[in-house]
């Protein structure tokens, strides 16, 4: 068995990164996730795989320069937390425009601007609706623990790289400085030039004589071109929501009453469910692990099933939007959230929950 | 078994570092563990805590509001936590600098004067493991054997050397750890 390592979900994601054979990390720090940097400062990867590790000057410039390493086919990565993120967005979106491949690490802290350093859920809109501009989409993986900062990594650059998309590991300041124990898998080494030629035959490695030459943009002057570009990624986010939705389900097989949560909230709500099901109420919870694609139909069936739905997010409501438009009015669907970056205890939502349904 | 504890004290007293240690002890002898600290602000020259839940089974919530200990290193820390510790539940506290002593009778209270403890190793940088020794003796929730794995784990290889210094605070504070109320 694999040792088990004590480590913060963000130090996590910086030594899975070293071991997933990852090329290039391109940061800025920003509480809540600066240790994902301090890490590979700490763990000088170049001097062992050969991994660049940059302090850039700004999130524009580390964005940007994860749109020239994905152009050439590298496995590149990036973190920030929330107003970092926004300035990202426009990069994220010129990098869905050109289909690549990239994970974008965001440790969110409450907003709207500097707002504040705590824990926050509050950009689910943000990165699950797009954050730039364009028809565009990413994925969107919530991790809920240092063991999940460490899979997601690897996870992130299979679906990058199998759908030429962005990927963004949405997890909060909670997941990032929590330490639990991590399990590290085999090592895998970087790509070599060989392995990146089939990986990604689009990169632009070098154009030899045996091909037409590559080109990596998203800019298109043809209103046609484009609007068949546009199609082609619509075509492109059907499959994915047709594949890649994933979650899991904590006591629904007979639930009359299902929370559903994200990250950090669903350990929380996992609480809930225990305190309820001690009092005889038959509580569940559904936990969305791929936020985009979103589980519609899982929620939709479980819909189906209980009394009530209550959707637990750190923010003033943002995914309890989604789970309504699963639920299409079948139940009714509640919402409690806290915001600022204060959190709710599980006491603090069995009452919303007890005041919701009728049961206090 | 779950214990949940906060540890509470001043930035540089070697509260997180208490609770990492604590933490790999118990994933010594394959507990399930989450160490979740403030961060942020309070840090820097403030009050610093972190919460640690060592557990049998899998931890779900993180955030708990309750604890069955508190550890509790400077006056702050006295008036935020002393209320939070469970009826039947544990409070440990250093009384150099408190000015208010806790006062509740519904819960078990000991005291280690951890500074004198370190004045008797000869390093005040263990004080914090004096402490951490005060609380062992009153719940030995880890075995000391893996506590020193733990150390071992924690402690940066050069500084290996250091672990049975760390050893003996962790013992003398085992001896010198003080049960001021019992229920």
């Amino acid at each position: 068995m694999a040792e088990k390592i004590l480590m913060k979900g963000n130090e996590a994601i910086a030594i899975s990164a070293i071991r997933n054979g990852v090329d290039g990390y391109f940061g800025y720090p920003i509480t809540p996730q600066s240790e994902v940097m301090e890490t590979l400062m700490k763990e000088k990867p170049w001097e062992t795989t050969g991994m660049v590790v940059l302090q850039a000057e700004s999130e524009t410039s580390s964005i940007n320069m994860i749109y020239g390493g994905a152009s050439c086919g590298k496995k590149v990565m990036t973190s920030s937390s929330s107003p970092g993120i926004s300035l990202m967005c426009e990069g994220i979106s010129y990098i869905a425009g050109a289909e690549l491949p990239c994970v974008v690490v965001d440790v969110m802290r409450g907003g709207p601007g500097l707002g504040t350093i705590q824990p926050s859920q509050s950009d689910y809109n943000q990165i699950v609706k797009g954050g730039g501009h364009g028809d565009y989409h990413n994925i969107v993986l919530a991790p809920a623990s240092a063991q999940d900062m460490y899979d997601f990594v690897d996870w992130g650059f299979d679906l990058a790289f199998k759908y030429r998309n962005p990927v963004v590991i949405l997890a909060d300041g909670i997941i990032g400085q929590m330490m639990e124990k991590v399990e590290m898998h085999e090592m895998k080494p970087r790509r070599t030039a060989e392995e990146i030629l089939k990986a990604a035959p689009w990169a632009t490695t070098g154009k030899p004589s045996t091909r037409e030459r590559n080109i990596i943009t998203s800019l298109s002057l043809d209103a046609d071109i484009q609007e068949k570009f546009n199609r082609k990624l619509k075509n492109k986010y059907e499959v994915i929501e047709e594949n890649e939705v994933k979650f899991s389900e904590y006591m629904t097989e007979d639930a009359e009453y299902v929370f559903v949560a994200f990250g950090c909230s669903s350990r929380i709500c996992e609480a809930v469910v225990d305190e309820l099901r001690a009092e005889g109420i038959r509580a569940g919870l559904l936990r969305p692990i791929t936020l985009w694609p979103f589980p519609f139909g899982e929620i939709a069936r479980l819909a189906k099933q209980c009394r009530s739905m209550m959707s637990i997010e750190l923010n003033l409501g943002q995914m309890v939007h989604d789970v309504r438009l699963a639920a299409g009015g079948t139940c009714p669907v509640g919402f409690y959230g806290r915001q600022g970056g204060n959190i709710y205890t599980p006491e603090e939502i069995v009452g919303e929950f007890k005041k919701f349904n009728g049961l206090a | 078994m779950k214990e949940e504890i906060i540890i509470a004290g001043f930035g540089g007293q070697g509260v997180l570092s208490m609770g990492k240690i604590l933490a790999y002890s118990a994933i010594m002898q394959d507990m399930e563990v989450t160490w979740m600290p403030s961060y942020g602000p309070e840090m820097r020259g403030g009050t610093a805590n972190v919460c640690v839940i060592l557990s049998d089974k899998k931890i779900g919530s993180p955030i708990v509001t309750k604890y069955d200990t508190a550890i509790i290193l400077n006056q702050q820390s006295m008036d935020k936590f002393e209320q939070t510790v469970k009826p039947g539940g544990w409070l440990v506290y250093d009384p150099s600098g408190i000015t208010r002593h806790p006062s509740r009778t519904d819960i078990n209270i000991c005291r280690i004067d951890a500074i004198e403890g370190a004045a008797r190793i000869g390093n005040s940088k263990v004080y914090n493991m004096v402490v951490l020794g005060g609380f062992l003796a009153v719940k030995p929730i880890v075995s000391l054997e893996n506590v020193e794995k733990g150390l071992g784990k924690s402690i940066p290889a050069r500084y290996s050397s250091l672990i049975p210094m760390n050893k003996a605070a962790i013992e003398d504070g085992m001896e010198h750890v003080e049960i001021v109320h019992r229920i």
